[in-house]
């Protein structure tokens, strides 16, 4: 078991799970996961398909409750004040949230008032993430899956949220995307937000993390560093989505276990 | 919450603008129902006329269950569900929202079957305002209702068959309330038998209203 416990002074952790079990009918989805993310800490969340990365990442957001166990997310109960919470916590999950008959401006808009966030903030959030005018207008209905990506990040740097849930951000993002999601996390970090990112290219992300865990099972195996030091290959460099993805310099390796470049103490209890 | 229902209403709206699923699939698919209504009453105006404000109420009642999948199947694509509930929407404001917008589609699609009935049936309305009052109210129960039912079946496999099995037997006060409302505002029919009768659609909206409103939440958590 690997553990570093906390100083007494120490801020609580913005996610703290116990023993958290989770259910999808007779299903075990997480099976005892001890888990605490230190606020403003980034975390990977590693993992084959199927082992739980999703799960917790929904149980962090409050959309999955859990049967046993305890969880804290930003000092909240999940469940007990989920609409609190939510309003704090911006999730980046497989859909992307769009209705097809509405623009993409009409979608951001929707979505950063329905959570509460400033639409002050939606045309610099369009902007940074390529959204032309011309692609604002288009209805949801006819864009590609990584435009449709573009656009849920969108809505997540528009609200700005305190706990940054992304799943797979990658995920159908060519290569230019995939180095602003590099940035997008560095920034949310340097701003105080805490971050975890599950995803099967951890290549893409463990730079910037202070410590990736590994899940199988729906449980915490392992533990290891990361640093968060390096800096990915400017989109210019590479040349398509595919060299990213194949590692060929898209984002550099994390360094050797123990060379972490976290600041923030952090806890794992491995169950 | 208004701010969340105006917010959702808004948005249910602007997508039925868009798509115009409700005026341009749904109000023919009345419009068709109440014309075999009327093929197989066969030629005779009077058993047309009789039966006219039930077979409104029966068409609305179809159209209703067309118009609340509708508003489920909405929310069923690309997580746009778990969208709703991440942005910490209040679930009173979210019922209240979707079924503020299903209530506007509603009458307009009364409005549609209700010319359909006129021209169809031969019906003259008498008491305007009692035959639009019961449109009015019996949208806002239908949709009240739908929306409840909706959300409870949005999470299921069967959901657009199970739909109009847990709606329709629920509705029925509403279809035995207009009917009477609008036999009482038709030519022919006294006005003031009319009352009881809005004294029950105005009960079932007051009871689906309140349920939605607290049990909403639930609801869409467990869905």
């Amino acid at each position: 078991m690997a553990s570093a416990a906390p100083s007494h002074s120490a801020p609580p952790p913005a996610v703290s799970l116990r023993g958290a079990v989770a259910l999808s009918g007779r299903f075990p989805l997480l099976a005892g996961v001890d888990l605490d993310v230190a606020r403003g800490e980034v975390a990977l969340v590693e993992g084959p398909n199927g082992a739980g990365k999703t799960s917790l990442l929904r149980v962090c957001a409050g959309l999955v409750p859990v049967v046993a166990g305890e969880v804290s997310v930003l000092g909240l109960d999940p469940v007990r004040k989920r609409t609190a919470l939510r309003r704090r916590v911006g999730l980046l999950a497989h859909g992307s949230h769009l209705y097809d008959d509405l623009t993409v401006r009409e979608n951001v808009r929707f979505a950063v008032r329905a959570a509460g966030g400033d639409t002050g903030r939606i045309p610099a959030a369009c902007e940074r993430l390529g959204l032309t005018s011309r692609l604002l207008a288009t209805p949801a209905a006819k864009l590609s899956a990584g435009q449709r990506r573009r656009v849920a990040l969108a809505v997540l740097v528009a609200r700005s949220p305190e706990l940054w849930l992304l799943d797979e951000p990658h995920a159908g993002l060519d290569a230019s995307a995939r180095a602003l999601v590099y940035d997008l996390v560095a920034e949310a970090s340097s701003i105080g937000a805490t971050v975890v990112v599950a995803s099967h290219e951890p290549e893409l992300t463990e730079a910037l993390a202070d410590r990736a865990v590994l899940v199988a099972g729906g449980r915490i195996v392992s533990e290891r560093p990361c640093g968060r030091h390096a800096r990915p290959v400017p989109a210019t460099e590479a040349t398509d989505a595919t060299e990213a993805t194949d590692g060929a310099g898209a984002l550099p390796p994390c360094p050797p276990a123990g060379a972490t470049g976290g600041t923030d103490e952090v806890v794992v209890h491995v169950a | 919450m208004w701010r969340d229902a105006a917010l959702v209403a808004g948005k249910d709206l602007r997508i039925e603008a868009r798509s115009r699923v409700a005026l341009g699939q749904v109000a023919p698919f009345g419009v068709v129902a109440l014309v075999l209504f009327a093929f197989a009453l066969g030629p005779d105006p009077v058993p047309m006329r009789r039966a006219a404000p039930g077979l409104f109420w029966v068409a609305v009642l179809f159209s209703t269950v067309l118009a609340v999948q509708r508003s489920v199947s909405v929310e069923s694509a690309d997580g746009a569900r778990d969208g709703l509930r991440l942005a910490g929407l209040d679930p009173a404001g979210l019922f209240l929202g979707k079924a503020a917008a299903v209530t506007v589609q509603l009458l307009a699609l009364e409005a549609v079957l209700g010319a359909g009935v006129v021209v169809l049936f031969g019906v003259r309305v008498t008491d305007p305002l009692l035959v639009v009052g019961s449109c009015l109210l019996g949208a806002v129960g239908l949709a009240a209702s739908g929306t409840l039912y909706g959300a409870l079946s949005a999470g299921l496999r069967v959901k657009e068959t199970l739909l109009p099995f847990l709606l329709l037997p629920v509705v029925v006060p509403v279809l035995l309330a207009g009917t009477r409302l609008w036999q009482a505002g038709v030519a022919g029919g006294t006005p003031a038998e009319g009352t009881p009768w809005l004294h029950l659609v105005l009960a079932f909206d007051a009871v689906y209203v309140a349920i939605g409103v607290l049990a909403f939440g639930p609801i869409q958590e467990s869905a």
